[in-house]
């Protein structure tokens, strides 16, 4: 019956005149089941979203909520032309970039290190993955006091180990914050890129590999010609993931730099912004320009994804 | 085969491929440790006197103690972490029960019996992920504060809820699926209704998936920050929030920040290694088998 009906055919099928009524109460007892969480996100992510759109366009600070006003677009330049905040515009997309490129890069050198047998590989798998499962505040606090600290974090340590009393001993998050807030990201997100990356070179077929290799391929041949194609929508698929993450990060911002030193982000900015300086006005005026550098990022991202998920649903 | 082919294409020296193997070996070991070590410190430092753990060059050697983790229990006079635990773990269950139950019927309606132009409805459900829930915060924190909801934990489980439900759906859209519909003709056939069919035949099939997915939405709502810091307060204070008493903290405390780091992280690390393929699949939203 409807129940084993696949889609496509759903859709070409003509309803019958006669048979109009309970066509479309069969049609709404499919639907019902989708309704309770299609309404519960239209009304908690859709509703806040077009407010913010809103109150972007108003003059409002609740400190002083009698002197409301319409602005137009004075919010959107104010943020465009404000050094601080088109600052953590660049911020974000630089902090996103360095990111998203260097665990991408030591993600397919562990993926392709983690894809041959050795003796302990789930042992090794395991330890990879143990950063990504820290709570990101934790994961934050042991960068920014067990790490980085000048006097006794574990990095200036080793630098004692090895050079002994004159070693130099760097104020890490103080003589580059960016990057330090950068490292610990880094540090969570690898092993993230590693196992989508491991999950993509493990379904290559091993067939076709030795083949290539009875032919006289090389590791190199192999790599570049087999196994860089064949993984190509596995490193866009954790390229635009890891970007959706990772441009929403608060948590390591917050913890290791306060927003300090020109490590704002749009999020922590937009968190100042309303929550310290009280300007709702300003604050969603920069959430809807997030909005709208995260709609041109996901109409990639969902690209990405369908030609995934066809491939997955023809097969 | 593979034995064949080894004679049909000799590598050129086997004794050298063998040495390959065992350095690469070697540096994926190497890699591996080199990725946990701070972790391997940091619990380390938790179990080291806070003037053990202050010390430069760092003692790796020194007396091990439980005090730090006595200190972040509240011995020594401290905020007791207890109820920021509990409505962690209140929020973090609540939102999963509130998200399975949305979730289900509507991967069921995605999957096992589709509704129209099902693929569109299940990208709307993405898209909603890829909206930064940050440019929502402020409308969100004024309706709090307006309607008394402010400091209230179930405002967090609602917020939580939609922050997982797209996964949730796509997740278990992708685990229903996998039911052949053969079976599910069959117990037709056999005279079965919905209810038995879904109880007998489907959830079986679909459990481990339905599992893992309330695991990932356990972790992602343990884990969240912004939302908890800017709606709560004294009263709904969850552990992350906790945690954030320490950004600014001295010295003094290393130990006490590595053993409340390590409780709070202890049941997101426990439910990730129990689900780490899982874990994969769920955060590339199913795309990833």
């Amino acid at each position: 019956m409807t129940v084993t009906t696949p889609p496509t055919r759903v859709a070409a099928a003509s309803p019958r005149p006669a048979a109009r009524r309970p066509n479309r109460m069969r049609a709404w007892a499919t639907r019902a089941p989708l309704l309770p969480a299609l309404i519960f996100m239209i009304v908690v992510t859709q509703l806040p979203f077009v407010a913010t759109l809103v109150i972007s366009f108003f003059d409002w600070n609740a400190l002083y909520p009698d002197d409301r006003h319409f602005a137009g677009f004075a919010n959107y330049s104010e943020v465009l032309s404000t050094p601080e905040l088109r600052k953590s515009v660049w911020t974000t997309i630089l902090l996103t970039a360095t990111v998203v490129l260097v665990s991408l890069v030591l993600g397919l050198l562990l993926a392709l290190l983690l894809d041959r047998r050795f003796r302990g590989r789930a042992a090794v798998r395991t330890m990879l993955i143990a950063p990504f499962l820290l709570v990101p505040i934790a994961a934050a606090l042991l960068w920014k006091h067990v790490l980085f600290n000048p006097e006794y974090g574990l990095f200036n340590g080793i630098l004692h180990w090895i050079g002994g009393d004159g070693a130099v001993q760097p104020d890490w998050i103080s003589e580059m914050p960016l990057i330090a807030v950068e490292a610990s990201l880094i540090w969570q997100w690898t092993p993230f890129m590693t196992l989508i990356l491991l999950a993509g070179l493990q379904s290559r077929d091993p067939q076709l590999l030795e083949a290539a290799r009875v032919d006289g391929a090389n590791d190199w041949q192999v790599f570049v010609h087999m196994t860089l194609p064949h993984i190509r929508r596995y490193i866009e698929l954790s390229v635009l993931l890891g970007s959706i993450y990772i441009v929403q990060n608060f948590d390591a911002v917050y913890t290791i730099t306060s927003g300090g030193l020109g490590t704002a982000n749009l999020p922590y900015t937009i968190y100042q912004t309303f929550y310290q300086a009280h300007e709702n006005g300003l604050a969603s005026a920069a959430g809807v320009i997030v909005v709208i550098g995260s709609i041109i990022l996901a109409t990639f991202a969902l690209r990405v994804v369908s030609s995934l998920f066809r491939a997955e649903v023809s097969r | 085969m593979t034995a064949t082919l080894t004679t049909a294409a000799p590598r050129p020296s086997r004794p050298r491929a063998r040495l390959q193997g065992a350095a690469l070996g070697i540096a994926a070991w190497l890699a591996g440790f080199l990725f946990v070590l701070p972790i391997l410190w940091m619990v380390l430092t938790s179990f080291h006197s806070e003037a053990d753990a202050a010390t430069n060059p760092p003692s790796v050697a020194a007396s091990l103690t439980l005090d730090g983790y006595r200190e972040f229990f509240g011995a020594g006079g401290g905020a007791s972490p207890w109820p920021s635990l509990i409505n962690s773990a209140t929020a973090s269950v609540a939102s999963t029960l509130l998200t399975l139950a949305l979730a289900l019927p509507a991967a069921y309606a995605l999957s096992i019996r589709p509704v129209k132009k099902w693929t569109d409805v299940l990208f709307f459900f993405l898209s909603t992920k890829m909206l930064p829930l940050v440019a929502g915060l402020l409308p969100i924190y004024l309706f709090a504060k307006n309607t008394g909801l402010l400091d209230n934990i179930w405002a967090l489980v609602i917020l939580y809820t939609a922050m997982n439900l797209p996964i949730a759906v796509w997740m278990m859209q992708s685990f229903l699926s996998e039911v052949p519909v053969a079976i599910i003709e069959a117990a037709q056939i056999d005279g079965a209704r919905l209810p038995t069919i879904l109880w007998r035949v489907v959830a079986p099939i679909a459990l481990p998936g339905i599992a893992a997915t309330s695991l990932i939405c356990f972790i992602f709502s343990w884990n969240e920050l912004l939302f908890a810091r800017v709606l709560s307060g004294v009263v709904a204070e969850t552990a992350p929030v906790f945690l954030t008493g320490f950004i600014t903290s001295q010295g003094l405390f290393l130990a006490k920040v590595c053993a409340a780091s390590l409780v709070i992280s202890l049941p997101v690390l426990a439910a990730g290694f129990a689900a780490q393929d899982k874990l994969v699949q769920g955060l590339s939203l199913g795309a990833v088998k």
